[in-house]
């Protein structure tokens, strides 16, 4: 806990993620729901081949914040729950691991969305 | 034929004529933005397993991410998050940040057209094909593992 | 007798006149170079009302009932509006017929809509059409921005070549007088499309188009660009001025001094607009203050305006088409030289 190196790697990993992005948003002219849908494509891969554990044990938080690390939870939901409750698990096993960030993303847009209007630039 | 020759030629006349930005600043912009949110995520985490000294890892994960999310929802809300987002760029899309603005940026932009077609419809405009892809990828991914029983 | 010279080039014979203008311009707008020569600049580009699209519509109105006061007209004199703007199906400017009461010609030219008006109030006029006919056009950064890009407040990075639409409206009333700014010269554009794909990048899209027309107009009036002492494009932004500059030296005309564009006129360097404004408001806000005021106080006599439009929509644009475009030019002079 609070350990300084380990905020030394969040943060370089963090932001390579971030910049590799940027790289993206450079060279492709992606849009932003482009940039978001590839890197969360990347965690699922990533989950995929078992490797995004030990990222996540080395970069904590550098690798979960991105949405690369929403990308790996649903994958990790769909496969372990696919272990324990077959066919069944993998349909409702990524969604309920994820429930929680989509669920707050959902309420917090709709109460802001209520309460706040958008500005002029 | 002369068309197309001419149309090719013209678009790489545009291409060159184009203003060049060095790519270096908004890769640094990114890189520390991003960076420095990815660390707030972790401080998070950890102030919640200080307090909270039975909560699971990846509970305290979660809770930094819905923290994180509530807090770019508010920035969008105030009109702040957009001008962070101007400067960093990929800095804030890329963390789970930009999720959360795509989502409440329609919401509050499409509010006239009414709750119903306007701000619930249009909040997934953004954020819609990232649920999508998410849930379609997830269960390819999880029927491979149960097929090969990996 | 037709009245017409070459192609696609229009000869008002009988001389319909600038008689009243008004330009109406939001804040960032206030801020720029032109601050100073617009009628009106909005402290709140709201208007008081409870949406952009609302506020694009009650700008021009107000743009259309102040050039008309500024003509001296009563309102029941106006034989035809025309009137165009960006938001689908033109509703700021049908919304805005609709609380004048006016017979209503809708345009779509996308930013080349002044001109497009222009063109068609003064054809009025010199046939005996209409008395006195108003054209007006406009545009909202905010409601623009919602039907062509993203959300306000979405964290994005707009890119280099990206322009900003000017929240500005203008309308020229045209009439019969003895004296003033006069209408002499009409070129109607072609639609020109070079295969241009990014709508990031309109200046590009729409300089082919500025060329097509101003060739079109030198070739059939014969004149030179040094008859003008000013040729202003609508909207075609810092890159796609100096792409026109290019074009037209390699058709033979050299653009001089005496060319400017709007889009690349409007806003000051510190305010982060890359390559300047756009959408019909650019156009129509500087030609309906600071063209109009500099001709009227005789410090430009002969200026050709034209306003180049982007004919595309969000859709065809997902579907990876081109961006066909199209500009038509309107020559305006004081004095009044004989046809």
């Amino acid at each position: 806990m609070f350990d300084p190196l380990m905020y030394v790697k969040v943060f370089a990993i963090g932001g390579l993620v971030c910049l590799i992005g940027q790289l993206l948003i450079i060279t492709t002219k992606m849009t932003s729901a482009r940039i978001l849908v590839t890197f969360l494509l990347f965690g699922v891969v990533l989950e995929a081949l078992k490797l995004f554990e030990p990222i996540r044990e080395f970069a904590g938080a550098g690798i979960s914040v991105p949405i690369i690390g929403f990308g790996a939870s649903l994958a990790h939901g769909a496969i372990s729950a696919g272990e324990t409750m077959g066919l069944l698990g993998v349909l409702t096993g990524g969604l309920t691991a994820t429930a929680g960030g989509i669920a707050v993303a959902i309420f917090a847009g709709y109460i802001f969305g209520l309460i706040f209007n958008s500005k002029t630039k | 034929m002369y068309i197309t020759e001419r149309n090719k030629k013209y678009n790489a006349y545009v291409e060159a004529k184009m203003p060049k930005t060095k790519p270096w600043p908004s890769l640094f912009r990114a890189f520390w933005v991003g960076g420095l949110i990815c660390c707030l995520g972790e401080l998070i985490k950890d102030l919640c397993l200080y307090f909270f000294p039975y909560m699971t890892i990846a509970d305290a994960y979660a809770w930094a991410l819905i923290i994180l999310i509530l807090l770019a929802s508010f920035l969008t809300g105030v009109g702040i998050f957009d001008k962070i987002g101007a400067y960093a760029g990929a800095g804030t899309i890329v963390p789970i940040t930009g999720f959360s603005n795509s989502i409440a940026s329609p919401a509050l932009e499409f509010k006239r057209e009414g709750l119903v077609f306007g701000l619930m419809s249009k909040m997934f405009v953004i954020a819609g094909p990232v649920i999508v892809t998410g849930v379609v990828s997830s269960i390819v991914v999880g029927l491979i593992y149960l097929i090969f029983n990996l | 007798m037709l009245n017409r010279v070459g192609k696609q080039t229009l000869i008002f014979r009988n001389k319909p006149r600038v008689i009243g203008s008004f330009s109406i311009v939001g804040p960032k707008e206030g801020k720029g170079n032109f601050g100073k020569y617009f009628h009106k600049i909005l402290q709140d580009d709201l208007f008081g009302e409870k949406s952009y699209e609302s506020a694009e519509s009650k700008m021009l109105i107000m743009a259309i009932t102040e050039a008309i006061n500024d003509a001296q007209v009563n309102r029941d004199e106006i034989d035809a509006l025309f009137a165009g703007d960006l938001m689908n199906q033109i509703i700021s400017s049908s919304f805005a017929a609709r609380t004048l009461e006016v017979p209503y010609f809708g345009l779509f030219g996308a930013c080349s809509t002044m001109a497009e008006s222009l063109i068609m109030g003064a054809c009025h006029v010199d046939g005996g059409f209409a008395r006195y006919a108003a054209c007006a056009t406009g545009s909202h950064f905010s409601s623009a921005e919602k039907q062509f890009r993203y959300p306000l407040e979405l964290g994005t990075q707009r890119p280099p070549t990206s322009q900003w639409t000017v929240t500005g409206m203008g309308c020229t009333i045209l009439g019969n007088s003895q004296k003033g700014i006069s209408v002499d010269y009409a070129t109607i554009g072609k639609v020109v499309d070079w295969n241009v794909t990014d709508a990031n990048n309109m200046g590009a899209a729409m300089a082919p188009a500025a060329m097509s027309t101003l060739k079109a107009h030198f070739d059939d009036t014969g004149k030179t660009p040094d008859d003008y002492d000013l040729i202003l494009t609508g909207d075609l932004g810092k890159l796609g001025s100096e792409i026109l500059i290019d074009l037209m030296e390699y058709q033979g005309y050299k653009l001089g001094s005496n060319y400017n564009d709007c889009g690349q006129m409007i806003y000051n360097n510190t305010q982060k607009t890359f390559m300047g404004g756009s959408g019909c408001g650019c156009g129509a806000s500087i030609l309906n203050s600071y063209v109009y005021s500099r001709m009227k106080k005789g410090e430009l006599k002969n200026v050709l305006f034209v306003a180049t439009g982007a004919l595309m929509s969000t859709l065809s644009s997902q579907q990876g088409n081109s961006i066909p475009s199209i500009a038509h030019a309107v020559a305006l002079s004081v004095g009044g030289e004989n046809v």
